[in-house]
């Protein structure tokens, strides 16, 4: 099982990549650490997974209350043309995806306005549809050889420090949009109409709940695949409700519940040497499991 | 919008106007060439067949759809309260009443008891808005409203949830309102009893066309008299002459 449709890397052979050029003498004894550190793609998989699940967890709370969850799949199911245009493109692959899902958001929002099919339906049509013209895309560019499985399941253990700035980036441009419109998006969560009268600007919101969403798919998906990437978003957030009497509590359970289910799931992908994606959400299932069991009144108060 | 001029504290202020505003929902038309409007202390209620289109009405004051025809004007430095049929409460968003009503605007722990007790709402500021009864979720949207401090009080079918004889507190408590913050209110009703002792103003929806006046007009038009029938305005002309023997 150790070579899972070759999901991320056996974690012998990485080890046996790590520390071996260790001679440069150059740098401060400091510096060398926090080299070496970043050198090690177990804790760039660290920092890169808890960086996604900080935002994925707030983030998540708003798909959770608004029902988005389809939505989030839809997003989920069209990273792969994101990845296969940004080859084609030669753009930064986060960049490529979230163009990708602000696009087809774009598309659903046009669909919207006809009234002969429900919502729901429209994305049964637009997530199959997009991820079969990636999948096409994709076999299209066979000379560059994309390894499909990794995207589908995720490759966390490949997380590069590109990839880690990135992630950093769009987690804090995400958080910050979130802190600065929390009001305004819960208004609007809460009735639309109400929010209007006392003057949100609604539609901004609904565009800013979508942007926030393709930007956590985005980095996301670097994270536990395309396949998964929905299971980080929501599975925190479900598993923080029970244990959270407002929302902003509910929020930052989600992301503390998001980062415990990370560093979990990644030591026992070490521990027993199971691809690591799978093993975050199993690990945020877990307390999802957990958060039923304990009785209430140890954890609404 | 178009704004209107503050005249200041008169009772003739209009604080909101429609001029023969039209709405269609793709080709089917929905409101023809309806105009209302408001003064400050004034009370208007909306009464119509069910889909005449008078949440559509309320939504075009509101400045929520899309007009096809005509305008809405609005006083300058209008401060309307809005208060919904109802509302996305269900227990997946954990919110408190007291964060809920602060989701209109910052307000002191002082404030909030006060508006609660205005409303006639307990004490469950620290309840989850998800567990209190209908008619308490009345008052609490009523509550968020007036934190606003309105000018314009907006209610489309406010006390739904509640029993009859709560819902002639509710509308005395709508009156009391009106008097206290000498506001303008609008309100979706179809309560025979208050649309004919408690409003100033009526607007009456039918099918294709409308009516407007006070009580006392609007009970002889034939589209009042469809709509509630004949034999209710007999009982309003009965319990309006109760009322004046009274006096």
């Amino acid at each position: 099982m150790s070579n899972f449709y070759s999901v991320g890397v056996n974690w012998k052979q990485k080890n046996d990549i790590n520390f071996i050029d260790d001679n440069n003498d150059g740098f401060s004894r400091r510096a060398r650490i926090v080299t070496e550190l970043l050198d090690d793609f177990f804790v760039r998989a660290m920092i890169g997974g808890i960086g996604a699940a900080i935002v994925a967890g707030p983030v998540g709370c708003f798909v959770v209350w608004r029902r988005m969850s389809y939505f989030g799949t839809t997003l989920a199911h069209s990273v792969l043309l994101g990845v296969a245009l940004g080859f084609l493109l030669d753009i930064e692959l986060i960049f490529a995806v979230f163009i990708v899902c602000m696009l087809v958001s774009s598309f659903l929002l046009l669909l919207e306005r006809q009234r002969y099919l429900s919502v729901d339906a429209l994305l049964g049509v637009l997530a199959h549809a997009v991820f079969a013209a990636g999948i096409v895309v994709v076999s299209f560019m066979e000379t560059l050889r994309i390894d499909l499985m990794g995207y589908l399941f995720g490759d966390i253990l490949s997380v590069s420090q590109t990839d880690i700035t990135w992630i950093f980036v769009t987690a804090s441009i995400s958080l910050g949009l979130l802190i600065w419109h929390w009001r305004s998006l819960l208004s609007f969560t809460v009735d639309q109409d109400l929010a209007a009268v006392e003057g949100v600007p609604v539609n901004y919101m609904r565009a800013l709940v979508v942007l926030l969403v393709s930007g956590v798919v985005a980095v996301g998906m670097k994270i536990v695949g395309i396949l998964l990437v929905v299971s980080l978003i929501i599975i925190p957030a479900a598993a923080a409700r029970r244990m959270s009497v407002t929302p902003e509590k509910m929020a930052i359970m989600a992301a503390i519940v998001g980062v415990i289910s990370v560093v979990l799931g990644l030591f026992s992908s070490l521990e027993f040497d199971v691809p690591a994606g799978p093993a975050i959400s199993l690990a945020a299932t877990a307390i999802f499991a957990l958060s039923f069991i304990i009785p209430t009144r140890f954890i609404s108060r | 919008m178009t704004p209107i001029e503050n005249e200041g504290e008169s009772h003739r202020t209009v604080l909101i106007s429609a001029e023969d505003i039209s709405i269609k929902f793709g080709r089917r038309p929905i409101l023809d060439k309806v105009s209302i409007k408001i003064h400050r202390c004034e009370i208007v209620t909306l009464i119509g067949l069910n889909g005449a289109g008078k949440s559509t009405l309320v939504r075009a004051i509101l400045g929520l759809s899309h007009l096809f025809a005509g305008k809405v004007s609005q006083m300058n430095g209008i401060r309307i309260g809005y208060v919904p049929q109802h509302i996305n409460r269900d227990s997946i968003l954990p919110m408190t009443v007291k964060r809920f009503l602060r989701l209109g605007g910052p307000a002191s722990r002082e404030g909030l008891e006060t508006v609660m007790e205005e409303v006639g709402a307990g004490a469950i500021l620290d309840t989850a808005v998800s567990s209190i009864s209908g008619g308490e979720l009345n008052r609490i949207l009523l509550a968020r409203a007036l934190l606003r401090r309105p000018n314009l009080l907006v209610l489309d079918e406010p006390f739904s949830s509640v029993d009859a004889s709560g819902k002639i507190e509710l509308y005395g408590l709508v009156e009391l309102i009106r008097d206290r913050h000498q506001c303008g209110v609008l309100v979706v009703s179809h309560d025979l009893h208050f649309v004919l002792t408690g409003s100033d103003s009526l607007i009456c929806l039918g099918k294709n066309d409308y009516c407007s006046g006070g009580p006392k007009d609007i009970v002889s038009h034939p589209l009042f008299r469809d709509i509630f029938g004949y034999q209710l305005s007999e009982q309003f002309l009965l319990s309006r002459r109760e009322l004046e023997t009274k006096k």
